[in-house]
């Protein structure tokens, strides 16, 4: 258990950044090369990610309610189209789980090298 | 006696024992309102959907399904598909940024107080009717399953005090592993429900979807009737049916993301990562089972059928019957069980979410600036706390009865999440110009607009006939205003709004320098909250 508990200090800004120095460590930080590589790494995979979902998700309820007759459509013996595009979604939900799970690998890379270089877990 | 008693008895039995472990493992904040951040990310994955499957969606699906067919099955879909908000946008801010609840991401850049009193109020609305509705269906149904024995006001009373006590002494680690295992026992029993309903068709899909194209029941006129229960439209009709659906797909893929309950899952893990996995272990447990709803909804309806459900207790007891009808009463009472081991692991998760928002953020942060005035205070206020809540709901259950039309109390608890928490949690994150006032105002705007527009919609307002008495008539007797059930597609653009008016009409400079703090912290982890040694 006791592992999970990391022992170091976080020796960057302080937790409570009232102070104008202190202000510009956390700005100093956004506007590093890093943190800009980061942000710009994420947006990649994230905007689109996002947008495919609710798209692919709407097209569900958009299509069953407006084009009943047509997502009735039998495909395989008495299973219809609008029964294998709703369960097309769950996969759909787990596959890009799963393909964020991978490019998160990148953002935590990334993350550390931040983390190291402003103080968090030296040595 | 009754085999259902004695399965009840034994969860009971487990859970006040997890509840007597964890509450020597409970003192100090970080302990108690967040399992001192040690929980794994498997089992946070499993608590997450243990906090998240009430009983709304193992017996209401199924029953939804057995009635209404495949539109029934659209909840399953965005029940699923709505983590993937969580997983993309909050889970990993959250924690990073965070303590023990969502106000603390907001209270980084914005003004703590006038931001968490608001917070705070939106969290309570939603845990509290969100709560109402888990305890008036507990108190029906375990009437239900346990017949003569108990009654309504008996079964309230029992769920109120087990969950006040899992609360009160066991509080965050308690409640994980009572949500633990519910998710187990609900997913062994579903999975056992579906093997039982394929062996019926002797394994064969063409067989099972067979029956399903061609169920046979009694309509509301008497008449029998055929109908392919895989096409849509049985329950969401023209005009307003379609409307309806994308309104409450928006509540689903939305709301998730802005219920408080599953936000502080979050913060009882170690980091960022942690929280991350528990999400995608959540993801596979809620997907495989709301896919497993296939199997118990359209094997209610083929295997017991509308009419006999209708006669035995109503849409409710479909999956029961169906365990009755497959493998007799000890897996009815099996399944009985873990109905109420899920209504129980939901009130419990509410329960802590709304205390920690009290104590945490209204009582610590708004009352008394922050300060802790005597140690220990915060896990003091919401021990209080989670005992008023729970006499709270136990008295509103009982006034409300058995038959209270409550089943909109989930809707609106959804419309709020997404109308009011999810708009300022991601502006706070991503709009460098957003302030203290957008977020009242989107907070204040969200909750109001879904609270509105469920007041005025065919949930609260119809004319009833004579013959619907007491709490099960309609609020308001006369036609609907607003004619969708759910408020989600006018209410969160209303949020938004909200809160972008808000943001717009008032300057405030500190917000917008401190954004980079934010910035940094719920993107890298920077500062975030550690787990603690016991």
């Amino acid at each position: 258990m006791g592992n999970t508990a990391r022992n170091f200090e976080v020796a960057g800004p302080a937790p409570v950044s009232e102070s104008a120095e202190s202000q510009s460590v956390w700005d100093r930080i956004a506007s590093s090369k890093e943190f800009q590589d980061l942000m710009a790494t994420k947006k990649v995979f994230i905007v689109p990610a996002f947008i495919f979902f609710v798209v692919y998700y709407f097209a569900l309820p958009v299509l069953v309610g407006y084009a009943p007759q047509f997502m009735a459509t039998k495909v395989i013996g008495q299973v219809n189209l609008a029964y294998l595009f709703a369960l097309s979604q769950f996969f759909v939900a787990w596959l890009i789980a799963g393909l964020y799970v991978k490019a998160a690998n990148d953002f935590d890379r990334l993350a550390k090298d931040i983390l190291d270089k402003n103080g968090k877990g030296g040595k | 006696m009754n085999i259902s008693l004695v399965m009840f008895l034994v969860f009971i039995a487990i859970t006040l024992g997890i509840t007597y472990w964890a509450s020597r493992r409970s003192a100090g904040s970080a302990a108690y309102f967040a399992a001192s951040r040690q929980i794994k990310g498997w089992q946070n994955g499993i608590a997450v959907a243990g906090d998240y499957m009430s009983a709304a969606s193992f017996l209401g699906i199924a029953g939804i399904i057995a009635f209404q067919g495949y539109d029934g099955f659209l909840f399953s879909v965005g029940w699923l598909v709505a983590y993937l908000t969580v997983l993309l946008v909050i889970a990993e801010p959250l924690r990073n940024a965070g303590k023990y609840t969502m106000a603390d991401v907001l209270a980084y850049r914005l003004k703590p107080r006038p931001v968490r009193a608001m917070a705070s109020l939106s969290t309570l609305t939603v845990s509290t009717f969100y709560m109402i509705a888990q305890m008036v269906g507990a108190g029906a149904l375990v009437k239900l399953l346990l017949g003569s024995m108990v009654t309504y006001n008996q079964a309230v009373i029992a769920v109120g005090i087990l969950m006040i006590v899992y609360v009160v002494f066991g509080g965050m680690l308690a409640t994980t592993w009572v949500q633990i295992v519910k998710a187990i026992l609900l997913m062994a029993g579903t999975i056992l429900l579906s093997f039982l309903v394929m062996a019926h068709f002797h394994f064969s899909f063409g067989e099972f979807f067979g029956a399903i194209s061609q169920v046979t029941y009694h309509d509301a006129k008497g008449q029998q009737v055929v109908k392919d229960f895989l096409q849509p439209g049985l329950r969401y009709k023209p005009p307003y049916g379609p409307l309806d659906l994308i309104s409450l797909g928006m509540a689903l893929i939305f709301g998730t993301a802005g219920l408080p309950h599953i936000l502080v899952r979050f913060y009882t893990v170690p980091d960022a990562k942690t929280a991350r996995h528990s999400v995608v272990w959540a993801m596979v447990l809620i997907g495989s089972f709301y896919i497993m709803t296939t199997f118990l909804g359209f094997g209610a309806a083929t295997i017991v059928g509308p009419d006999f459900i209708k006669g035995h207790g109503g849409t409710n007891m479909s999956a029961p019957l169906l365990a009755q009808a497959l493998a007799g009463n000890i897996f009815f009472a099996f399944i009985s069980a873990i109905a109420f081991a899920t209504i129980l692991a939901v009130v419990a998760g509410l329960t802590i979410s709304a205390t920690t928002s009290f104590s945490h953020d209204f009582w610590t942060n708004v009352i008394h600036n922050g300060v802790e005035r005597r140690p220990g205070e915060e896990v003091l206020v919401a021990r209080i706390s989670a005992f008023v809540v729970g006499a709270v709901a136990i008295a509103i259950a009982i006034v409300l009865g058995p038959t209270a039309n409550v089943a909109f109390l989930v809707a609106l608890a959804f419309a709020v999440a997404a109308s009011a928490n999810l708009p300022v949690i991601v502006l706070s994150i991503f709009w460098r110009r957003f302030n203290t006032a957008g977020a009242v105002t989107g907070l204040g705007v969200g909750l109001l607009a879904s609270i509105g527009l469920i007041l005025v919609s065919p949930s609260l307002m119809a004319i009833d006939p004579p013959t619907v008495v007491g709490t099960a008539r309609h609020l308001i007797q006369a036609k609907a205003w607003f004619p969708l059930e759910n408020p989600g597609i006018l209410s969160i653009p209303l949020g938004f709004i909200g809160a972008f008016i808000g943001t717009l009409i008032s300057h405030e400079p500190t917000s917008q320098h401190k954004f980079n703090e934010l910035l940094v912290r719920s993107n890298t982890g920077l500062g975030a909250e550690k787990a603690t040694v016991h």
